[in-house]
């Protein structure tokens, strides 16, 4: 374990070297943008600097860049995995390795993830190795509707994991932000009116007294600051439709709020209205069970309604395994073969884990697609990456090619023959 | 406390055999007539809620044109299916020597595929139901280490809605219900078809046997080491489940003597489970601890059917083929507690590799509606580092293996005739996250068809809800 540590610490010296590194050509490959467009046959992507310059089918290469020919295989842009607690935790279940909550904290909103990420955890090793390059990690649990402030990192193996610290503030209404608001649904939302009320007071005299009837502390109001001046999204998990209407009413009292819909199992019944508000939604894919009494209207066709009424949907906080981003988003192009049922095409998939989440996020400028001037997260493939037997063989982060083995690739190594030798197992590192 | 009471009958039933009160013969051998005391702990109904689940009216079927994988490692291209009387009466390459009654409903399964009704060994539906909500949750009595005398089958909510999704997108046709695994004995388990009914004696797998949920490592030390009592250790956890099957080897002794007093119902699972008729479901991760497990079932004569979740089984491969014990797993699931962080997606592909029984589970409403997808996985990260395994065989880690984990093989899991007529037409590979179940027969009985809506079932529950009756 040590010694991973150590390895993968000289890995990331290597990786902050010089920006040499950080070009590649990927020729002849199945060249998937991410921008919702349907693959290409025979592509090219070029890097450099760490950034994406060209893809498509004919791109000049200049002279002295590193060139890998694909032989046809698929490469797409790294998979963008929003609402997850990657870098948080190391293992779920263990407590003292988990900074995904703090329901002791005296602080909410102010609290800021991007201390907590540590960039050589497994769960990040994990993820890149499925093609997982970026990730919206949010905060997902205080004693308050706030969980606090997401950051957006990379899953590089070198020691700058932020790509973006308080990158957006995270809320819980509904049925779990009603137990952390005192019990119901009717105190989340004096709770969230009223907090955000205070940051516009404060923002006014952000140095001044304050009334002496607050209930938030100065640095969880400031945290709210940019929250009510639509300086930092806003990402509410909601699933009822009837709480979803409630989010989108939010704007009368407070039109700067950049709103984002997490969660949404009924989305689909409210999708024109979304559509018309111009709110975004990171959907929990897949879900079609009442698993709650906000969650009665659940489908898998979800998603492909919200999207076909024209609402912004991208795929998000699927719980603790980010590399089943894939699996997800190809089960619901299964559903556009299933009579009745609503799915995406695959170019709409793709773009529902690659640059739909980074535009929801409001860095669709920076990643997410391989569209000029993206970073250089690029991933080759054994094959259809949505497709369940495929798995990368190559994962780039700003033109920079990752390690991809961790702890699972080592354990694999060691038991591929399980029955030990002249030595223990051990020995076998 | 539980534990407690069991002490105390046991020293009661001591007592009263010291004194003679139990015995059946006198010192010449002359029979006596048993008390009725004997009597009731003898002759009592072992089968006191039987399944009245009877198969729906099916027509006769052929399915032609369709590749068919038959549970057992056979695969046919263009294969033609009939299913007759609610049974599979052939599975055949051609229709030339088949004979297909008059008004059979015919199916061109051209480009389609075919596969038994798919299984899942170790699923709460129904002891842990939608809604997901605290009057709903009776999959665990975590009021004692050991409660063998429970039956999951008392908790079964027979409208979950979650059997109709199992159906519609995960072709399951029968389930085993376990309890949690909160104890170190949790109770039986049920095997049931997945066919919704108004009771749980409808949903009852007729002649499956029963299986008893075990539990090693972190739950139940976690769960009794906070009420401060035992097993609060991985060593308290052996030392319990012992102590209880030195009581079981006790009773069984007693009853085999004719010599109870008494019926115990906990003693009476254990007993089953020592007699070779109720089949152990052990949850285990870690492989040191599934390898002690196999010592203590060799201590006290029983077998482990089935380890599941077993995300260690790659490591001891070798040992569970030598104790022809499955390994019912998750493809890939990893690392959400310590006991499973060395969970590797490869997992699957050694054991097979090893020659291993393979069996993929759920333990989830969610994962139960795509075992072949998480089949499908794990044989691409099997085929990553050079093992590669046939659709035919992966097929079988859903279907016929899992049968047998539970013991219903014999009568279900694979196409072979006379086999139940449990059966998914899918839209296209199984294998492939792109394919779902287009029909699914139930005992012959078409049970859903996603080309008619009205063959979608819908629980009471979610009757006049938003949603009722949608494609899900």
């Amino acid at each position: 374990m040590k010694r991973l540590l150590l390895l993968t610490a000289a890995l990331g010296a290597l990786a902050a070297m010089p920006a040499q590194a950080q070009n590649v050509a990927i020729t002849h490959a199945k060249l998937v943008i991410g921008d919702g467009s349907e693959p290409i046959a025979d592509g090219t992507v070029l890097v450099q600097g760490g950034k994406v310059v060209a893809a498509g089918p004919v791109v000049a290469i200049p002279p002295g860049v590193p060139t890998i020919d694909a032989g046809g295989k698929w490469v797409t842009p790294g998979l963008v995995v929003a609402v997850t607690d990657l870098g948080l935790v190391d293992v779920g279940a263990v407590e003292e390795s988990n900074d995904s909550d703090a329901d002791k904290s005296p602080f909410s909103a102010a609290l800021d993830v991007s201390a907590a990420i540590n960039p050589n955890d497994q769960p990040i090793q994990v993820s890149r190795g499925g093609g997982v390059t970026r990730a919206a990690v949010a905060p997902l649990g205080t004693n308050s509707i706030f969980g606090g402030q997401g950051a957006v990192i990379d899953l590089g193996a070198d020691s700058n994991a932020v790509t973006k610290a308080r990158a957006f503030q995270y809320v819980e209404l509904g049925e779990s932000g009603a137990r952390r608001a005192g019990g119901s649904r009717a105190a989340t939302y004096a709770s969230l009116r009223n907090a955000l009320a205070e940051a516009r007071e404060l923002s006014l005299a952000p140095a001044g007294p304050r009334r002496d009837d607050i209930l938030l502390n100065r640095p969880d109001a400031a945290a709210l600051i940019p929250v009510v001046t639509g300086q930092q999204p806003l990402y509410i998990h909601v699933e009822r439709a009837a709480d979803i209407r409630m989010v989108l009413s939010l704007k009368k009292e407070f039109p700067l709020l950049k709103l984002v819909v997490v969660g949404a199992s009924e989305g689909w019944m409210v999708a024109g209205e979304l559509a018309a508000a111009g709110v975004p939604v990171l959907a929990t894919p897949l879900t079609d069970l009442p698993n709650s009494f906000e969650q009665l209207g659940s489908t898998q066709s979800n998603v492909g309604r919200m999207k076909a009424a024209g609402v912004k949907v991208a795929l998000g906080a699927f719980g603790d395994q980010p590399r089943y981003a894939t699996q997800y988003a190809g089960n619901l192009v299964a559903l556009t073969k299933v009579p009745g049922a609503s799915g995406l095409t695959w170019g709409q998939a793709f773009a529902a884990i690659s640059s739909g989440p980074a535009e929801i996020m409001g860095m669709g400028d920076r990643f997410g697609s391989l569209r000029p001037g993206r970073a250089g997260d690029v991933v080759i493939w054994d094959g259809d990456p949505l497709e369940l037997t495929s798995g990368p063989i190559k994962v780039f982060i700003d033109g920079v090619e990752q390690p991809l083995s961790n702890h699972q690739t080592k354990l694999r190594d060691r038991y591929l023959n399980p029955v030990e030798g002249d030595l223990p197992k051990a020995y076998e590192w | 406390m539980r534990k407690g009471a069991l002490l105390t009958m046991a020293a009661l039933a001591l007592v009263l055999s010291g004194t003679g009160a139990g015995l059946a013969k006198d010192k010449d051998g002359d029979k006596k007539e048993d008390s009725a005391a004997v009597k009731a702990a003898r002759d009592f109904n072992r089968n006191p809620y039987p399944s009245t689940y009877k198969p729906y009216p099916g027509r006769p079927t052929l399915i032609t044109g369709a590749t068919v994988f038959d549970g057992l490692g056979g695969r046919i291209e263009r294969g033609v299916v009939l299913i007759r009387d609610g049974k599979i009466a052939a599975v055949a390459g051609s229709l030339a020597d088949l004979d297909v009654p008059a008004g059979a409903l015919k199916i061109d399964g051209t480009g389609k595929f075919v596969t038994p009704g798919v299984i899942d060994v170790h699923s709460h539906l129904g002891v842990y139901p939608s809604p997901g909500v605290d009057a709903n949750s009776d999959g665990n009595e975590a009021t004692a280490p050991t409660t063998p005398e429970v039956w999951a089958e008392h908790s079964v909510w027979p409208q979950d809605p979650g059997f109709s999704r199992a159906l519609a997108n995960g072709g399951v046709t029968s389930l085993e219900i376990l309890p949690g695994s909160a104890n170190l004995m949790g109770g039986r388990s049920v095997v049931l078809k997945n066919v919704y009914s108004r009771t749980v004696q409808g949903m009852k797998f007729p002649g499956a046997p029963y299986g008893m949920k075990m539990a090693c490592g972190e739950n139940p030390k976690r769960v009794y080491g906070a009420k401060g009592r035992m097993p609060s250790t991985r060593m308290g956890n052996f030392a319990v489940n012992r102590a209880t099957w030195i009581k079981a080897r006790e009773y069984r002794a007693k009853r085999d003597a004719g010599k109870l007093e008494s019926r115990d119902l906990a003693m009476e699972t254990l007993a089953g489970v020592l007699d070779g008729e109720i089949l152990v479901q052990n949850h285990c991760y870690r492989a040191d601890e599934m390898a002690q497990v196999l010592d203590m079932a060799k201590e006290f004569g029983y077998h482990v059917s089935a380890f599941h979740h077993a995300v260690e089984a790659y490591k001891i491969g070798d040992l569970l083929k030598a104790a022809d014990t499955c390994s019912a797993i998750w493809s890939d699931w990893w690392g959400f507690k310590m006991e499973a962080y060395d969970a590797i997606p490869e997992n699957a592909g050694i054991l097979w590799k090893a020659g291993a029984c393979v069996v993929i589970h759920s333990d989830d409403e969610n994962g139960i509606q795509r075992l072949n997808q998480e089949a499908a996985k794990a044989q691409g990260d099997a085929r990553r580092i050079g093992i590669t395994i046939p659709d035919a065989d992966v097929i079988g880690w859903f279907t016929h293996n899992a049968a047998k984990a539970i013991g219903v093989d014999k009568m279900t899991g694979s196409l072979a005739p006379g086999m139940m007529g449990d059966v998914v037409l899918w839209n296209g590979n199984p294998l492939s996250v792109y394919t779902r179940p287009e029909k699914v027969w139930v005992d012959g009985a078409l049970l859903f068809d996603s080309q008619n809506r009205k063959l979608r079932p819908v629980s009471d529950f979610e009757l006049g809800q938003p949603g009722e009756g949608d494609v899900k």
